[in-house]
């Protein structure tokens, strides 16, 4: 379906990337933010605050981030599409309900404006730390999608793309930005609603006594419902069984956890968003996500002026990790090469899924500041060798 | 004129990130090219050191820091001391006149400097806060970055709603002050 007029600004605007992401959420159909406000994600909560009465729908200013992750879900539970956002600290609090968010498969945007951390670390300076946290924060198994943009447009535009995968797999998705991003103001195109593409919930057709609320179809997700819609249903933190009940046995636990790993697993592949630049016949690819992708390409462009084959892969989708793609080009490079705020996250998955067939050079940054490209172009040259 | 790199340097509340979303605004949205702009400031809301960094260019702009300005404005003693040193050799340098003093740092060889005295003639105008318009005006009359109405609309898209005629003076006042200084 398409997207719902008032929530869309059409035109020309020359916004930071905080709030393209307002934005973004607004088109894509977002009409409940809970949200404790935390630089440098503030703006994106304090543009909802003001544009969605205009709009139509609720923003609460919550006490702190574990009552914002928890309002969020029941908010998605009372039918509206939901987003909560927050920056490193405030994510570490909402680490338990995005486990309940896995299991319960609420539908759920978070958006982590990334700091330095640990802890409260550099408030307003970036890094890309918070990637693995993201993964596997929360305890037991589980998969979530995380999305990185790179520009204030793509802010708004992947921010639908959020949305849209939240309520079609019914997984937490994460809206991977950093403090760069989020504060720089760039030209950003709104189209009108009706080129907008929004992924409607999938509410049940069946009848109130025939529905089962975790009776999957044939891609692994379940349909929902709508408090208030006559269904009686329950809904746990609990192992269940696909009655919603609470089902605590070593069966119906790999039945539910194997579907709620499988669901993204299996579809790894399509969810898959990867930006190749050169990587055909390169030696050695540069990986990479977010804002470090612009001061890669800056190294790349100048390693190639160099005369050294050079590609780069720039991941938009970082989770479920494309690792069909890294372990494909392993046997043909000599190296992949790994810049990001952080002192070795993502470069760990390369390296796995490259299995030993091409190496890993990490260009960690502990963050406050992004690489300069004399940094990836150094890593770039020792990968060439 | 493939890509030209801009600082603007001051306090809080003299209007710095004002300055830079306009020429970005003017550039990206009036002007068909492309701009980024980052902003930099302390924690206080007034007073502190801020700075804003512009990049204007034809095509995408990747990396988006700017380091070494070709055009460097500054509002502030402080920040005509923090990025003097920076500037490009053979960059402008366009300075508050009243608030800057040249004798302070030496410049990098061949840069050209013009000063103006904004605050005054934001005085003059009625309001001091138009001081950054002022200087909006002169960046446009003494680089040539973009046409006059490209920064015209960007200034009128970008002030309070019933300010615009006194921000388009403010704007005019500087502007003429700069193509007075850079005859065309």
């Amino acid at each position: 379906m398409k997207a719902d007029p008032s929530g869309v600004l059409t035109g020309m605007h020359f916004l930071d990337g905080d709030h393209a992401a307002c934005e973004g959420a607004l088109a894509a159909g977002c009409r409940f933010v809970a949200g404790y406000p935390i630089t440098p994600s503030t703006e994106v909560v304090e543009r909802f605050a003001s544009r969605i009465p205009m709009v139509g729908g609720v923003f609460i200013q919550m006490e702190d981030e574990i009552a914002s992750s928890i309002a969020v879900l029941g908010g998605a539970w009372g039918g509206k599409k939901v987003m909560t956002v927050t920056s490193g600290p405030g994510l570490s609090l909402m680490m338990e309900h995005i486990g309940l968010a896995a299991i319960t498969e609420t539908p759920v945007v978070i958006v982590d404006v990334q700091r330095g951390g640990p802890s409260t670390g550099l408030p307003t300076l970036p890094a890309q730390a918070d990637m693995m946290q993201v993964k596997w924060g929360s305890h037991g198994d589980y998969e979530i999608i995380a999305l990185s943009p790179a520009s204030p447009q793509e802010c708004f535009d992947l921010m639908i793309r959020a949305f849209n995968l939240a309520e079609t797999w019914r997984v937490p998705v994460f809206f991977m930005m950093d403090e760069v991003i989020g504060h720089m103001t760039e030209r950003v195109d709104i189209p009108p609603a009706d080129r907008i593409d929004v992924v409607e919930r999938r509410w049940t057709t069946k009848k109130p006594g025939e529905y089962r609320p975790y009776a999957a179809g044939p891609d692994g997700v379940p349909d929902m419902v709508k408090a208030g819609d006559g269904h009686r249903i329950h809904i746990t933190g609990l192992t269940h069984d696909e009655r919603g009940y609470p089902a605590m046995n070593p069966a119906a636990q790999d039945k539910l956890v194997r579907r709620l790993t499988d669901k993204i697993r299996k579809n790894r592949e399509a969810l898959a968003d990867i930006r190749e630049d050169g990587v055909e016949d390169a030696d050695v690819v540069v990986v990479s996500f977010g804002i470090t992708s612009r001061v890669a390409a800056a190294a790349v462009d100048s390693a190639r002026a160099a005369g050294l084959k050079v590609g780069h892969m720039r991941l938009v989708v970082v989770w479920p990790f494309p690792e069909h793609r890294i372990a494909q080009m392993a046997p043909r490079v000599k190296a992949f090469v790994v810049p990001e705020l952080n002192l070795g996250q993502i470069a760990l998955e390369v390296e796995r899924a490259a299995a030993g067939r091409a190496r890993t050079v990490r260009i960690g940054h502990a963050g406050g500041t992004v690489h300069e490209p004399e940094q990836i172009l150094a890593g770039i040259r020792e990968a060439a060798g | 004129m493939g890509r030209t790199e801009i600082r603007i340097g001051g306090l809080g509340g003299q209007g710095v990130i004002l300055s830079g979303m306009i020429v970005g605004k003017a550039a990206s949205i009036f002007a068909g090219r492309h701009a980024t702009l980052i902003q930099a400031f302390g924690p206080e809301a007034r007073g502190s050191a801020c700075s804003a960094q512009v990049t204007v260019a034809d095509a995408p702009i990747g990396y988006p820091y700017v380091k070494n300005p070709d055009v460097l404005v500054v509002l502030s003693r402080d920040a005509y001391a923090q990025f003097a040193p920076s500037l490009k050799p053979d960059g402008m340098l366009l300075y508050e006149e009243e608030m800057v003093s040249l004798a302070d740092h030496p410049l990098p060889p061949g840069v050209k400097a013009y000063g103006i005295p904004a605050t005054r003639f934001a005085e003059e105008l009625g309001r001091r806060l138009v001081l950054s318009m002022v200087m909006v005006g002169f960046v446009a009359g003494v680089t040539r970055l973009l046409t006059v109405d490209a920064f015209e609309k960007a200034v009128v898209d970008s002030v309070p709603r019933g300010t615009e005629d006194l921000n388009l003076r403010a704007f005019r006042k500087g502007y003429e002050f700069g193509t007075g200084c850079v005859p065309v």
